[in-house]
């Protein structure tokens, strides 16, 4: 009877102290677990040295530590899951809010206003024969700018974040629009192509916040790259249903929208979607941030069955080995895609879990392209013997160097991991060293190549 | 005796993983027995214990599973893996060879203080 309160009271000063970790979002439900099993073991032997329940508790509880530097360490140790609740966290204050959501529209209607720029201002209309060639080399500059602006002022980079963000933009928007490229050549598709690519890192540079600095922040980079894709595709999907409902409705009651949506709601509109996807991910909730794993795990198994099928079919029926230039090229393109879905698996991936049937799958996955990648490389090696050098044979070998190289590095480091020999960050690691690699390459393919190749 | 926070960092790993070595365990054992094994010298904040588990595991120096324990409660245990092994063998090495040399360097002041005593003595 006389201990009854006191057992009573003990069990609510327990949920009581887990509650207040739990606040903590760096603490999972099983670390919570951990911490309170050890929490009553001591309890449990100050209890039978003879202590009251009250003492134990309060002695055990302070040997613990005090919870929010335990917390603290836990946010070091466990940055994955802080990432997931990093933003619009309770404790952020309203005014602050405010003014972070005024600072995106301003700078959503400033990426929607520069597309519309050279056309208001008579540079370069839309009709124009030449607008084509125009648009599409400085597709990357429009928004992406705008977006790396947002980080800029968020992580407050200052200075050296402003003078960065400009010189690369100035220098990569000269390089596009000052270099003579024939029209609708190779080397101006190529450059079209990895253009964006060297501007979204310019993107990431901001991004992390310390000048690609710490790996972690490194990986938070790839993970917002793929839910970035993801909120785009979404807004850009109830984009196109407002806007032919729209047009559908106008067209009803006598008016042709059609001019007005080409030449400016869908620029303005797409322009604007990067910057607001980009502020979205930034602040998101709970909603969506359990896509990227769902995503990985629907394509993963599928994208393996896929490439085993067609390894197995282009090694059987012979047919490896002389592949025509839009074989390679679809070729290239599904490697890509792979890799993309690599990253993404990665960094979607919980580095605590223990190695499952589906890191095997992935393994097979990455296998597989490899073995692809070096079939690749022998058909463009054969035809750099039989076509001579061009800008696309040279750019497409350099690709696939390059994927050989990081295949073999996610290949050897997943190997290891499912066999217990290394642990998930070897290959994280791996991961984020590659990246400035694929975008060297894109500096060397857009500054270079077309010297090379006199523009052709 | 306090150990300063470095020492305490420094080789609270080796502690651990030498630990583990002796089979699989949990972290409010390994907690007591590091304390048990310093003689109450060496007193952590326990709750700094978990995260250090944690990051060993991450790096794959430790694998965890969970299991309930005698006391009905679930409880996660730690082993060493291979990785974790040979970490431990050479953390060990790099110890031994830095005692070694303390010992060796505080000989040599003891003597050279001993002389210097006899000498004022004299």
């Amino acid at each position: 009877m006389a201990n009854s309160p006191e057992h009573f009271d003990l069990e609510h000063q327990l949920e009581g102290w887990r509650t207040y970790l739990q606040q903590h979002r760096a603490i999972s439900v099983a670390d919570a677990d951990e911490l309170e099993d050890h929490l009553r073991a001591e309890i449990e032997r100050l209890q039978r040295a003879g202590l009251s329940a009250d003492e134990a508790f309060l002695i055990a509880s302070k040997r613990l530590g005090k919870l929010d530097h335990v917390a603290a360490e836990y946010a070091e140790v466990h940055s994955r899951r802080l990432w997931q609740h990093l933003v619009l966290s309770p404790a952020s204050t309203q005014p602050w809010w405010r003014w972070d959501l005024l600072l995106v529209l301003a700078l959503a209607i400033a990426a929607a206003m520069a597309i519309k720029l050279p056309d208001l201002l008579g540079w370069m209309p839309f009709d124009d024969y030449r607008a084509d060639l125009f648009y599409s080399r400085n597709m990357a500059f429009f928004a992406l700018p705008f977006v790396a602006a947002y980080f800029v002022s968020k992580h407050q980079l200052g200075r050296q974040g402003w003078l960065f963000l400009l010189a690369s933009s100035v220098v990569l928007v000269s390089v596009a629009n000052a270099y003579p490229y024939a029209d609708y050549g190779d080397t101006f598709t190529l450059t079209i192509i990895h253009l964006p690519i060297v501007m979204w890192f310019v993107v990431g540079v901001c991004y992390s916040g310390d000048f690609w600095q710490s790996q972690r922040r490194r990986m938070d980079f790839i993970r917002f790259s793929g839910e970035f894709a993801i909120y785009f595709v979404l807004i850009a999907l109830g984009g196109m249903v407002l806007v032919a409902l729209t047009i559908a409705l106008f067209s009803f009651i006598g008016f042709d929208l059609e001019h007005l949506v080409i030449s400016w709601i869908i620029p303005c509109g797409a322009m604007g979607a990067l910057v607001v996807a980009a502020y979205l991910v930034e602040s998101k909730q709970s909603i969506l941030e359990s896509m990227a794993p769902v995503l990985t795990r629907v394509f993963t198994p599928l994208f393996t069955v896929v490439l085993v099928t067609l390894l197995l079919t282009m090694l059987i029926s012979g047919q490896s080995f002389d592949l025509d230039r839009e074989v390679l090229i679809g070729l290239d393109l599904l490697l890509v895609v792979v890799l993309g879905l690599l990253l993404y698996g990665v960094s979607s991936r919980d580095p605590e879990q223990p190695v499952g049937i589906f890191d095997q799958l992935q393994w097979l996955l990455v296998s597989a392209a490899l073995l692809l990648d070096v079939l690749a490389l022998v058909a463009i090696s054969e035809r750099l013997f039989a076509y001579g050098f061009s800008a696309n044979r040279v750019a497409a070998l350099g690709e696939n160097l390059i994927l050989l190289f990081s295949l073999s590095g996610y290949a050897w480091y997943y190997w290891r991991f499912i066999r217990n020999q290394q642990g998930f960050a070897a290959l994280e690691r791996w991961q984020t060293a590659m990246i400035p690699l694929y975008v060297g390459w894109a500096l060397v393919v857009v500054v270079v190549l077309p010297l090379l190749f006199r523009f052709s | 005796m306090n150990l300063s926070k470095d020492l305490m960092a420094a080789s609270s790993t080796p502690l651990v993983l030498g630990i583990l070595a002796d089979g699989e365990s949990y972290g409010y054992d390994i907690a007591k027995r590091v304390e048990q094994l310093s003689g109450g010298a060496l007193n952590w904040t326990d709750g700094m214990l978990y995260p250090l588990l944690h990051r060993l595991e991450q790096q794959g120096l430790l694998a965890a599973r969970w299991r309930v324990a005698d006391s009905g409660r679930k409880r996660k245990y730690y082993a060493l893996t291979e990785q974790g092994m040979n970490s431990l063998r050479e953390q060990r090495h790099q110890w031994q060879l830095i005692t070694q040399t303390l010992n060796r360097v505080w000989d040599d002041a003891q003597q050279v203080q001993g002389v210097d005593g006899h000498g004022q003595f004299a």
